[in-house]
């Protein structure tokens, strides 16, 4: 599904990947590990057109979409989770998800969507008129994952989902990523959690 | 002068209407600050232009107001849009300050413009409504016109930022701009509809404007500082400050031009803001960054 | 260029300027000679505030308390206008202290620092209205006459009807302000002060007094505007609250430093000079036929000028220099 060939990229002067290729098929769960700096961030950022790659391809069911604007790659059906969560902190959990849910495509399946992540997270549900930013780290995070879910995604990026948070969370975390592979998604995770990830994926 | 003298519940009373006014003055630049962080120090000239179009289309051409009033408005819409896409996004990347002096070029421009092409006349649309009695106040029907749209409009652009998929985006993006395109959303277009809002807005005052007051090619610098003193004083970019702030500052204006005189109640306003600058320096309703 | 040729040059073009009202120069020539110096004068107190990040668009307030405290004094107590300047002094400083001390204290820059200034400037304006009794309102006042009959100069009453007199009293006054410039660029303060406006808390932290300084450069920048309003009322005879104070001047003052460029020592001058020119040829080619013509170019020679040249003429000029050296 999601193929990368000899991608690189940087930003200004400083390149953070060289010549890096990966390949992601539908339904399989792969993993990126490495430590701060490897440029893990860079390649899913790369992946989702907010940096413009300096080499190599991108390339979506053996297309290539190298050139199409950053806020065209949801509909491509790739969507991210970024590092930090970086959900909407003065936006209401709901809000933040409408957000996920923002496309044309989405907007049309949004009841049917919501259902599914409030069933996912039923706490997201209890919260939903909550200001994301007043929420815990790890409530964040379910919430920032139920965003990126809302737009039906074929593809599911995750940075670092376990940053900063307790080993409680983490394990409640990984045990969600589990059940969202269960329901049929295809995850590309990255992470500095080797022993975390490996329970969850195909490949790393 | 007894302290209830009946005139100075007026200018209580009309004190409230003006600062609905003032409260529709304050929207639209708060809403375009505290989304992409520019001040328009030309917006009161963009209302001054939108009256201009409102005057031009109904007592030049012949057109009736309800025609004139949405020409307005979609003018005023245009010319927001077009400062940003045009003038602002230049110096989007720049030091704020170009940004206010950038738009302050905008203000001159704009200024002349109207003198080039209206002349410095006085001009009004001539329109006399009947004052209307309310007990024992004697009020002016287009200044509760004026506060009755003035509340409506907010309420409708209250209703499209928290109900709607573009307005819930303009809300988003003031928090958080690099992310938005992972959710499918255009930044620059949000920034485009935001000016254009903020434009209308603008558009939207200058028909309320045109009810009451003379146009003239300098009348933007009557209420154009005052709307960024009461932006400023709600909290920069803070909407529901904004609205607080500008019935506070009508106050000010309306019941200190009453007991002084009408100079001296802007004077007061003025002082007043400076002495909350210092106590209250992010606004007397900031937003915790 | 070395910089011996380029300060020959200058001193070669300083001593013209010296000897210029012997020249036999026409009248409307030493006019604009005056009136470039005496912008200039003031454009340049203006960027010893605005290089350093303290960008104010209040500098109306100090210029219309500088012109109407000498005129009004003079006109109703008949206050020698060089005592007048000392109160029109004293009360910018103060006015300085009082909107700077809580600015710089608190930190208010930016924004915030913008546009209470122009709200000090507005306030200016309006009491001036205000008090149209005393004042004239919008109406403007002029001084009262107060040359003696047969005379051509009065220095109690600051009025010279020879322009060259007033034209060496404005060429002491602009070379003034580019010592000060200098002094101030100089001084410990300046690198200080540059610190500052870059970051606070690292000039904080090594026991810079960060409030102290720019209360400072903020002061004598008041000062010396106010000054520049004092020259301004004497030289023009006729003061309107309209052209003196409020944001129009206050903004006319800011574009001016900004388009000769603001953190050059003769930009705001050169500001100075290319406003001069464009006004003046503006109105002859164009004249009053059409109102607002100039004003409709200068606003977008503004805009022109902060999108593509933010370092103004001069600053972009040797910007271009420095790289072709280089």
């Amino acid at each position: 599904m999601l193929e990368i060939r000899n991608l690189s990229a940087g930003y200004g002067s400083f390149q953070a990947l060289f010549d890096v290729s990966l390949q992601v098929d539908a339904g399989e769960a792969v993993a990126v590990i490495g430590p701060n700096g490897a440029g893990k961030t860079t390649l899913l950022r790369a992946i989702s057109r907010l940096i413009d790659a300096r080499a190599g391809d991108l390339l979506m069911d053996g297309r290539r979409y190298n050139d199409i604007p950053p806020h065209e790659v949801v509909s491509l059906g790739i969507a991210q989770v970024p590092e930090g969560r970086r959900l909407f902190p003065r936006l209401t959990v709901e809000d933040n998800l409408k957000m996920g849910g923002y496309t044309a495509a989405a907007r049309r399946h949004h009841r049917e969507r919501l259902d599914f992540v409030y069933s996912l997270f039923p706490r997201m549900k209890e919260r939903r008129l909550q200001l994301a930013g007043t929420m815990s780290g790890g409530e964040q995070q379910m919430c920032a994952i139920g965003r990126a879910l809302m737009s039906k995604p074929r593809l599911l990026l995750l940075d670092e989902p376990s940053a900063g948070l307790a080993p409680v969370v983490v394990q409640s975390i990984f045990d969600l990523m589990k059940r969202i592979r269960a329901e049929g998604y295809t995850v590309l995770i990255v992470e500095q959690n080797i022993q975390q990830v490996l329970r969850v994926v195909d490949r790393a | 002068m007894e302290f209830f003298d009946i005139f100075l519940v007026e200018a209580i009373v009309n004190g409230v209407l003006l600062g609905g006014l003032l409260a529709l003055l304050a929207l639209g630049l708060n809403l375009v600050f505290g989304v992409i962080d520019v001040i328009w120090i030309c917006y009161a000239e963009i209302i001054m232009v939108s009256m201009y179009a409102i005057w031009w289309l109904h007592s030049v051409q012949g057109a009736p107001l309800w025609l004139a009033f949405p020409f307005g408005v979609a003018i005023a819409a245009a010319l927001g849009a077009a400062l940003h896409h045009f003038i602002v996004r230049p110096v989007l990347t720049a030091e704020p300050i170009n940004q206010l002096l950038v738009t302050g070029g905008v203000l001159f421009f704009l200024q002349a413009a109207a003198t080039v092409v209206f002349g410095i006349e006085f001009r009004n649309i001539g329109l006399q409504l009947p004052g209307v009695s309310v007990g024992e106040l004697y009020l002016s029907m287009s200044r509760l016109i004026a506060f009755g749209v003035a509340l409506a409009s907010i309420v409708v652009t209250y209703l499209f930022l928290t109900r709607t998929y573009v307005g819930t985006a303009i809300r988003a993006i003031s928090q958080d701009r690099e992310i938005m395109p992972l959710m499918g959303v255009n930044p620059r277009r949000i920034y485009l509809l935001t000016s254009a809002l903020g434009g209308g807005l603008a558009g939207l005052a200058a028909c309320l404007l045109v009810l009451q007051y003379d146009i003239h090619p300098a009348i933007g610098l009557s209420f154009g500082p005052i709307a960024f003193l009461i932006c400023v004083l709600g909290g920069l970019g803070n909407l529901v400050g904004g609205f607080l702030a500008a019935f506070l500052f009508a106050q000010f204006i309306s019941v200190g031009g009453f007991v002084f005189h009408l100079e001296w109640g802007y004077v007061l306003a003025f002082v007043f803001f400076i002495v909350m600058m210092f106590w209250k320096p992010q606004g007397l309703f900031a937003r915790r960054q | 260029m070395t910089t011996t040729t380029a300060s020959r040059i200058g001193l070669a073009l300083l001593a013209l300027l010296l000897a210029a009202p012997f020249l036999g120069i026409g009248a409307y020539p030493m006019h604009l000679m005056i009136m470039a110096m005496l912008w200039g004068f003031i454009y340049t107190s203006w960027a010893l505030m605005g290089r350093l990040g303290m960008v104010s668009l209040g500098h109306g307030a100090f210029f219309g308390i500088g012109a109407y405290a000498v005129v009004m004094l003079w006109n109703h107590f008949g206050l020698p206008p060089l005592l007048g300047a000392a109160v029109a002094v004293v009360a910018s400083a103060v006015l300085a202290f009082l909107i700077g001390y809580p600015c710089f204290h608190f930190r208010l820059v930016g924004h915030y620092f913008a546009l209470v200034t122009l709200a000090l400037a507005e306030v200016v304006r309006l009491t001036i209205v205000g008090l149209r009794d005393s004042t004239g309102g919008s109406l403007g006042v002029t001084p009262v006459p107060g040359i003696p009959a047969g005379e051509s100069a009065s220095l109690f009453a600051l009025q010279f009807s020879d322009r060259s007199v007033w034209f060496y009293v404005v060429l002491v006054m602009w070379l003034l302000s580019l010592y000060v410039w200098r002094r101030v660029d100089r001084s410990m303060t300046r690198l200080a002060l540059q610190a500052i406006s870059e970051e606070e808390d690292a000039a904080a932290s090594i026991g810079i007094n960060v409030p102290r300084s720019k209360l400072g450069v903020a002061m004598l920048s008041a000062v010396m505007t106010a000054i520049g309003g004092v020259l301004y009322a004497q030289y023009q005879l006729y003061v309107n609250p309209e052209t003196v104070s409020g944001i129009a001047i206050s903004l006319q003052i800011v574009f001016g430093a900004i388009a000769g460029g603001m953190f050059v020592m003769l930009g705001p001058t050169v500001g100075a000079v290319f406003l001069l020119l464009l006004s003046e040829s503006l109105r002859i080619l164009v004249g009053n036929q059409v109102h607002g013509l100039d004003m409709l170019i200068y606003g977008a020679l503004l805009v022109f000028f902060i999108i593509y040249m933010p370092k103004g003429i001069l600053g972009t000029w040797l910007d271009w220099r420095a790289r072709r050296a280089g």
